[in-house]
């Protein structure tokens, strides 16, 4: 009979940390940035249907990395989520807050007491009437959950994009700005001081929430994705 | 062992909130639930009843109208009410029949569209709608029989095909394809006789508009449970319409313009039927 070795909880931990961490390091970055006309979410994927962003509720988007699998379970269950309490309730009562603290639960609860794991990390959106309003929530693969500003990057290279997009952030800047500010960020730098040749629309997945979704569309869904056509033009 | 894993995931994979809301929270739908104590038979409760909706197609579209009164027996319930709802981005539906259960079908349905272009990332074909209503109304049935009936009407602009479609409804869910036009609700007859009249193939929507407040005008006049446009309180018929472009709702200065036409006509004519 094999004797069960003795791991404390520490490196219990820690081992699965690791694990979750490794997982996610492999994948592409995503980007969300809040910017003056709503929320722009950019991530590099070159397949044109297999989502990394997605759309929650009328005001609320989600972006993820990691295991396709894992996440879109997680998204699906989301979409559910923001479903049940929209029709029990109303719409307005569904926010970002509530999204974001049943996701922490659901991937804390897996951290502690599944096999593995979940190997993702998670951003929540919720595009307000105004900036100031905007929620921007992170959450990790341990379930904790971070209350962000201005943006949110996840992924394999996050702290190099982070420090790229820092760098150029504003309040002010529009769509087409926060995109290319984006874009900037992921694109991988070169060695030396050649410029890296730009991502092509088409190794793209970019979605916005708009914030005056109601008066230029005439929808309350201000999510919005955008096709290779749309990408081109916004970057024009 | 792994199959029958694989199995469940299978079998719990949906794209339907109405059967997500079947087997997690069954108490929210609003059809799935037997009314208490038999009473039923001997005397029906009163609620409120939602009259009549007339739909037809014209050049490029449908058009959806619905009259503004709920009845409550020989009682006006509501005058304010609105029967015609937009499903989604190319769809409309209108409701006849017990307006509680019938509201809140509309907003089930509603979401059912909108969670399954949310979770396939695709919008259901029209056909695949229509069916989804259907099997709410059968899903309704024991409520029906014991006298809360929905009955609704469905248009839509199928993209597939490019053009706009009809569809209408039995209590039992039966749904059949209505061609040029139709009518649901206790001013059906009289609506239907106007639309006979008026409708012809290829009409622009402003006829179609006309048309659809003139036969409700007509159908306020021969059925008390419908009500006419009501100048008085500024009250016109809900009235939407969908084409490629879309599900777009007829704006109050439009239909104003409309009844006060279909009434100054009738008026300067001065005829008594």
């Amino acid at each position: 009979m094999t004797q069960q070795f003795y791991v404390s909880p520490e490196q219990l931990m820690k081992d699965r940390a690791d694990f979750a961490r490794k997982g996610i390091a492999r994948g592409r970055s995503v980007v969300v940035i809040s910017c003056a006309d709503g929320i722009a979410l950019v991530a590099e994927n070159p397949s044109p249907s297999l989502h990394k962003i997605g759309e929650i509720y009328d005001k609320i988007a989600f972006a993820a990395v990691g295991k396709y699998n894992e996440f879109e379970s997680l998204r699906q269950a989301g979409v559910r989520y923001a479903d049940v309490r929209g029709y029990s309730y109303d719409r307005e009562d569904v926010t970002a807050r509530g999204l974001a603290s049943v996701y922490a639960q659901s991937l804390g609860a897996v951290f502690t007491a599944e096999q593995k794991p979940f190997e993702v990390e998670l951003a929540v959106a919720e595009v307000g009437s105004t900036q100031a309003e905007d929620h921007l929530y992170r959450l990790t693969f341990d379930g904790s959950i971070a209350d962000e500003h201005s943006f949110v990057v996840m992924g394999g290279q996050a702290e190099k994009v982070s420090s790229a997009i820092d760098a150029g952030w504003q309040a002010s800047l529009g769509f087409a700005d926060a995109v290319r500010l984006a874009l900037k960020g992921l694109t991988p730098a070169r060695e030396g001081d050649q410029p890296a040749p730009a991502l092509p629309p088409s190794a793209l997945e970019v979605a916005v929430l708009d914030r005056l979704s109601e008066s230029a569309r005439g929808s309350r869904r201000a999510f919005r994705r955008l096709n290779d056509a749309d990408i081109t033009a916004l970057l024009a | 062992m792994q199959e029958s894993t694989a199995n469940q995931v299978a079998a719990n994979a949906t794209s339907s909130f109405t059967e997500h809301l079947l087997r997690d929270r069954p108490e929210l739908l609003p059809f799935n639930r037997s009314l208490q104590g038999g009473a039923s038979a001997a005397a029906p409760i009163q609620v409120p009843h939602a009259t009549t909706i007339v739909a037809m197609s014209y050049g490029g579209g449908v058009l959806m109208a619905g009259d503004r009164r709920a009845t409550m027996g020989n009682v006006i319930a509501s005058r304010h009410i609105e029967k015609v709802f937009p499903a989604d981005h190319f769809s409309v539906l209108g409701i006849a029949g017990t307006a509680g259960i019938a509201i809140d079908l509309t907003r089930l349905f509603q979401v059912e569209l909108e969670h399954y272009e949310k979770i396939e990332g695709t919008q259901l074909s029209l056909e695949g709608k229509a069916n989804r209503l259907g099997a709410m109304i059968r899903g309704n049935l024991p409520m029906a029989l014991q006298g809360l009936a929905v009955v609704p009407l469905f248009a839509g602009f199928d993209t597939s095909a490019g053009v706009g479609r009809l569809f209408s409804y039995d209590v039992t869910g039966g749904r059949y394809e209505e061609h040029e036009h139709h009518t649901v609700g206790s001013g059906s007859v009289f609506a239907r006789g106007a639309l006979k009249k008026l409708w012809r193939p290829n009409l622009t929507a402003a006829e179609a508009l006309s048309v659809a407040v003139e036969s409700l005008y007509d159908a306020a006049d021969d059925d008390s449970a419908t009500g006419g446009p009501d100048t008085v309180r500024q009250l016109w018929p809900v009235v939407y319409t969908v084409d490629r472009t879309g599900a777009r709702r007829v704006p109050e200065a439009e239909l104003a313009a409309a009844s006060r036409n279909v009434i100054e006509a009738r008026t300067v004519a001065g005829r008594e039927a």
